[in-house]
């Protein structure tokens, strides 16, 4: 999978938790960018990606994200 | 029926309308963080038609929120408080203490959960408590040993669970969420995820939230009073295996073997209910004095006549009889529930008595009465003497009361079910099931002449004779072969020697759809009458006046004739192959 396709799938997933329809997300899209990431929607986005893709992250994989562009990489990686 | 997932509840609460009516204002406090439960609480809200108003406390201060007289969680009144205690707390503590002073924690957390219900019971004494229990974790210090001695973390979990049940039954404000036993009645593979645990203390995972949020609305539903109080039930192939009228007391599974088995055990759990105070009415198709055989004289029966407030047995459509049954009992529809497993049947009673509440049930009979247990449809908010004895009171009750019944058309119901019927003549790949129906059909069965699979081969050889065999399938599915025809070539008209129809495609105008071939048949071989017979028998009442209605003229014998050249073309709504030719 390619950074372009990871952002495609996941731009749905982050306007349905940040309940945003014209949310636009870039690999250097951060938690500050979009009121509604806070650490327990950040929480509910991890799940919700997990199941998205079927993959489980590690812990500290979740904590240490610091932009879009991290998800991806982990998302790709898993 | 399925609990929505936690994705939908949210949905609903961030896009859907809220309910209309009294808003119920519900505080949630809890020892792990509870803001998805509030969310999926008040989602489920939506989804129940329940207008709620969900309060979040702090993430855990459940003490300093009730002890102190002037928290808000004691002076705004509310309505219910739900209090979650999380047992990675109660773990935690576990751990932490001595081994030897395990029982001192159960005395010591029972104190605290006295302590808030009696102080919410003193500052505000109509708010009614949520307690909910623990859930259980593995036993890992101990393992199975764990039950042998006091100081493991299993026993202390069980003995605080009955402790608080115990605590519930002290208390008259006070009500306990059974999450134990809710996540039982899942099939989820856990309850909480590590890992939401340890970064952001939540106890539960969000696959178990909703189940959370659907036992709050269960019990402020009932303890509003939104209760089920009924339960209709349908007989041949819910209560029993097979069909009264065609199959007989004798070949109906009921009983200790086979299938009979699951059928006595979902009799038994009603019986239960009934017990428990629901009153118990039958909704049947069938001929009254058959449909009850089985009551009076089947030796495996768990129901009995006497357990049915009310017996309704007829040929009439079911959404007539439940308004029949709700008439007579005086109940709220939205206080019925209507277990049938003819998905036709469950359509029809949905869209015409809305407010009635019709489980979809399992094809398979074994899986009933799980099925309908992980529903919880029968929550309540009370038990007394009183609920014992409510069904034999409304037993007297729907005795006095007239059985005069009005039916109205269903035409319009006919026409969404979008029916085909495909009419043929008798082939080979068919004959064992057409050899079936004439074998085992009692009640839809004009002459009930038996045919083996070679007679049927002879009728497809005769050139004086036609069969004709039926299929129907409607937007619930195919109901294959339903039904058969067996004509007579005479010289100036066709007669009727065989036909037979399954009970299950009953009033929905296969018969009238059936006639309009036989006529354009008729015309286009060039004959002019139709003859049809009925002979009598113990269990052919139902089709008793078939050729009566089908607008035939009596004879003075048992026959019965149509002329072909005057005839209008019966009314129906299947749409059939071949079309027939006008």
């Amino acid at each position: 999978m390619t950074e372009e396709q990871a952002i495609n799938e996941l731009t749905p997933i982050f306007r349905e938790i940040f309940e945003e329809d014209d949310i636009e997300i870039t690999s250097q899209t951060v938690a500050a960018d979009i009121p509604e990431w806070d650490s327990l929607n950040h929480i509910y986005l991890v799940v919700a990606i997990e199941k998205h893709f079927g993959k489980k992250f590690t812990a500290q994989q979740i904590a240490n994200w610091k932009n879009v562009g991290e998800v991806v990489q982990t998302i790709i990686e898993a | 029926m399925e609990t929505p997932s936690f994705q939908q509840l949210r949905k609903l609460l961030k896009k859907g309308t809220k309910p209309e009516g009294q808003i119920t204002r519900i505080a949630v406090l809890g020892e792990s963080s509870t803001q998805f439960i509030c969310q999926a609480i008040e989602g489920y809200g939506i989804n129940q038609n329940l207008n709620l108003e969900v309060i979040e406390g702090d993430y855990d201060q459940i003490d300093i929120s009730l002890i102190d007289p002037t928290s808000p969680f004691l002076t705004k009144k509310f309505d219910f408080i739900l209090i979650l205690p999380s047992v990675f707390k109660l773990r935690k503590a576990y751990w932490k203490n001595n081994i030897n002073d395990s029982d001192q924690l159960i005395t010591n957390t029972l104190d605290q959960f006295r302590s808030w219900v009696q102080s919410i019971k003193n500052h505000s004494p109509k708010t009614k408590i949520l307690l909910a229990n623990y859930l259980e974790l593995p036993e890992s210090i101990f393992g199975n040993y764990g039950n042998k001695t006091s100081k493991s973390l299993v026993y202390t979990t069980r003995k605080l669970n009955l402790e608080l049940a115990n605590l519930s039954q002290e208390f008259d404000n006070l009500f306990i969420l059974d999450l134990q036993n809710i996540y039982q009645g899942t099939t989820l593979p856990s309850f909480s995820d590590e890992r939401l645990y340890i970064s952001a203390s939540l106890a539960y995972n969000l696959e178990f939230i909703p189940f959370i949020a659907k036992g709050v609305c269960d019990i402020v539903h009932a303890l509003k009073g939104r209760v089920v109080k009924c339960l209709i039930l349908d007989l041949d192939n819910t209560l029993w295996g097979g069909i009264i009228g065609d199959d007989g007391l004798a070949q109906i599974e009921l009983g200790d073997l086979g299938l009979g088995k699951a059928f006595c055990e979902f009799q038994s759990w009603i019986k239960k209910l009934k017990e428990r105070g629901l009153i118990l009415a039958v909704c049947s198709k069938n001929t009254e004095s058959i449909a009850k055989t089985p009551f009076e004289d089947h030796p495996d029966m768990v129901l009995k006549l006497d357990d049915i407030a009310l017996f309704v047995a007829n040929w009439e459509n079911k959404a007539q009889n439940i308004k029949f049954i709700q008439q007579t009992l005086n109940i709220g529809f939205d206080s019925m529930v209507f277990i049938d497993d003819n998905p036709f049947e469950r359509d029809l009673v949905r869209s015409a008595v809305p407010g009635v509440l019709v489980p979809e049930m399992p094809e398979d009979p074994t899986l009933y009465l799980s099925y309908l247990e992980s529903l919880n449809l029968f929550e309540t908010g009370s038990f007394s003497k009183e609920d014992e004895q409510r069904n034999s009171k409304y037993k007297a009750e729907a005795a006095r009361s007239s059985v005069a019944q009005s039916f109205e058309s269903i035409d319009d119901y006919l026409v969404s079910l979008k029916m085909k019927m495909v009419i043929k003549p008798f082939n080979g790949l068919d004959k064992p099931r057409i050899a079936q129906l004439t074998q085992r059909s009692n009640q839809y069965n004009l002459r009930t002449i038996r045919y083996t699979e070679s007679d049927i081969q002879e009728i497809i050889e005769d050139d004086n004779r036609i069969g004709l065999s039926i299929s129907l399938e409607d937007k619930f599915g195919d109901y294959g072969l339903i039904s058969v025809l067996v004509l007579n070539l005479k010289p100036d008209s066709i007669f009727i020697d065989t036909w037979i129809m399954s009970c299950r495609v009953l009033k929905r105008g296969v018969e009238h759809a059936a006639l309009e071939h036989l006529i354009s048949l008729t015309q286009k071989i060039n004959k002019t009458k139709i003859i049809g017979e009925y002979l009598e028998t113990p269990k052919n009442h139902l089709v008793k006046d078939h050729y009566l209605n089908l607008g035939f003229e009596s004879s003075e014998d048992t026959t019965w004739t149509l002329d072909t050249t005057k005839s209008e073309l019966p009314k129906h709504f299947i749409s059939t192959i071949p079309t027939p030719i006008s």
